[in-house]
């Protein structure tokens, strides 16, 4: 699972509220590199919660994004779109969880797939 | 050369996991009929919603493989083996989407709500008795209730909300499914309708149905809505809305 992926889920919990954005837990963090895209991310850009982007590739071991959602002119900067491309496309989590924010249950992600089923009781 | 589209020798299979047959074919052709207007569409997301084999997205991220604003793609399966059927075959192919386990798009709606420009989905269509919906394995690929339409019906709304302004939903469709009803509702929402590939078997017969927004359909639906309001209907409006409605087959603009 990407991070532009983790950045698109939210808990679907019946009765919650604040789902977003899912906590990480990571067991296993692997790279697989992307040709990079400029429009591509230029697009994304505005589409995206910066916070949570931040936060979930900080846990997955990569803290060079800039903590405040940075002004547009940043994305004329190569420097900035290859950090920004690293984080959104490049690293997976492979193994682990994603967990809701607000009752603590846990979304398994196993070979890289994130597992938003629900039981029942949480429909 | 690579091919287009996915090569059926490279999509895998598993018991549990339906295979691609003419639903798949329908639509896989649809998209290749429309390929110029989705290469100039250029969609940054994209979602299959059951992607079963994978036979349907792998083939999408090959027709569009080479635009060069790049897309993004993801699919979602109910059926744990359809997931890893479709990881599978997008990799024979070399190409990637994201894969999520999950209900129709539950878990990506409300943040994805607005964002996707292209949505494809060849559901449950089969008519069968309503405790056939919603089984385990194989069955949650075809099992679609009372004309089909349980879970397709489902399905409708929650394209209107993820889809983008400028976006486009691909659906198949069965004649027993009721496709201009279908369009109808979908029209309630301001979407307006083609059919891009009609298809008959000795089983069944097929529509690809293509939805988009109509922001003169939009106008129409909030006209008529406020007029039902403020209760000043006359019979000829009322018969032009009608006629207008049932005109939609027919509508030849742009997409």
């Amino acid at each position: 699972m990407k991070l532009l992926t983790h950045n698109m889920l939210s808990s679907n919990i019946k009765g919650v509220t604040n789902g977003f954005p899912l906590k990480i837990e990571a067991e296993k963090i692997i790279e697989r590199p992307v040709e990079i895209n400029p429009v591509f991310l230029k697009n994304m850009f505005a589409k995206l919660e910066w916070k949570p982007l931040v936060e979930a590739s900080r846990t997955m071991g990569f803290s060079e994004l800039p903590e405040d959602v940075p002004d547009m002119s940043v994305l004329d900067s190569d420097e900035f779109l290859q950090k920004f491309h690293h984080a959104l496309l490049e690293i997976h989590l492979e193994e682990g969880a994603l967990v809701c924010p607000e009752t603590g249950r846990k979304f398994p992600v196993q070979k890289g797939i994130p597992n938003m089923m629900l039981h029942e009781d949480e429909v | 050369m690579p091919s287009m589209i996915a090569q059926i020798r490279l999509v895998s299979s598993h018991p549990e996991v339906y295979e691609p047959c003419e639903d798949s074919f329908a639509l896989v052709d649809a998209l290749l009929a429309d390929r110029s207007k989705l290469l100039e569409h250029q969609p940054a997301l994209c979602l299959e919603i059951g992607c079963g084999s994978g036979y349907v997205i792998t083939s999408l991220a090959l027709i569009l493989g080479h635009a060069e604003s790049g897309a993004y793609y993801m699919a979602t399966d109910i059926n744990p083996y359809a997931i890893q059927v479709t990881s599978e075959t997008l990799e024979a192919h070399g190409v990637y989407a994201e894969l999520i386990r999950t209900n129709i798009a539950s878990g990506l709606e409300g943040r994805l709500d607005g964002l996707v420009d292209v949505i494809v989905c060849n559901p449950p269509y089969v008519p069968t008795p309503e405790d056939e919906v919603g089984r385990d394995g194989i069955a949650s690929s075809w099992a679609g209730g009372e004309n089909g339409r349980r879970v397709i019906d489902k399905i409708l709304p929650i394209a209107d909300n993820l889809l983008s302004e400028k976006g486009w939903l691909y659906m198949v469709l069965l004649a027993e499914n009721n496709p201009s009803e279908v369009c109808l509702q979908m029209r309630e929402k301001g979407f307006a309708s083609r059919i891009v590939v009609q298809r008959s078997t000795e089983e069944e017969t097929l529509h690809i149905v293509k939805f988009w927004r109509d922001p003169d359909i939009q106008i129409e639906n909030n006209e008529s809505r406020s007029k039902n309001r403020n209760g000043n209907t006359k019979a000829s409006e009322s018969f032009f809305t009608q006629m207008s409605r049932l005109s939609f087959w027919k509508r030849d603009s742009e997409q």
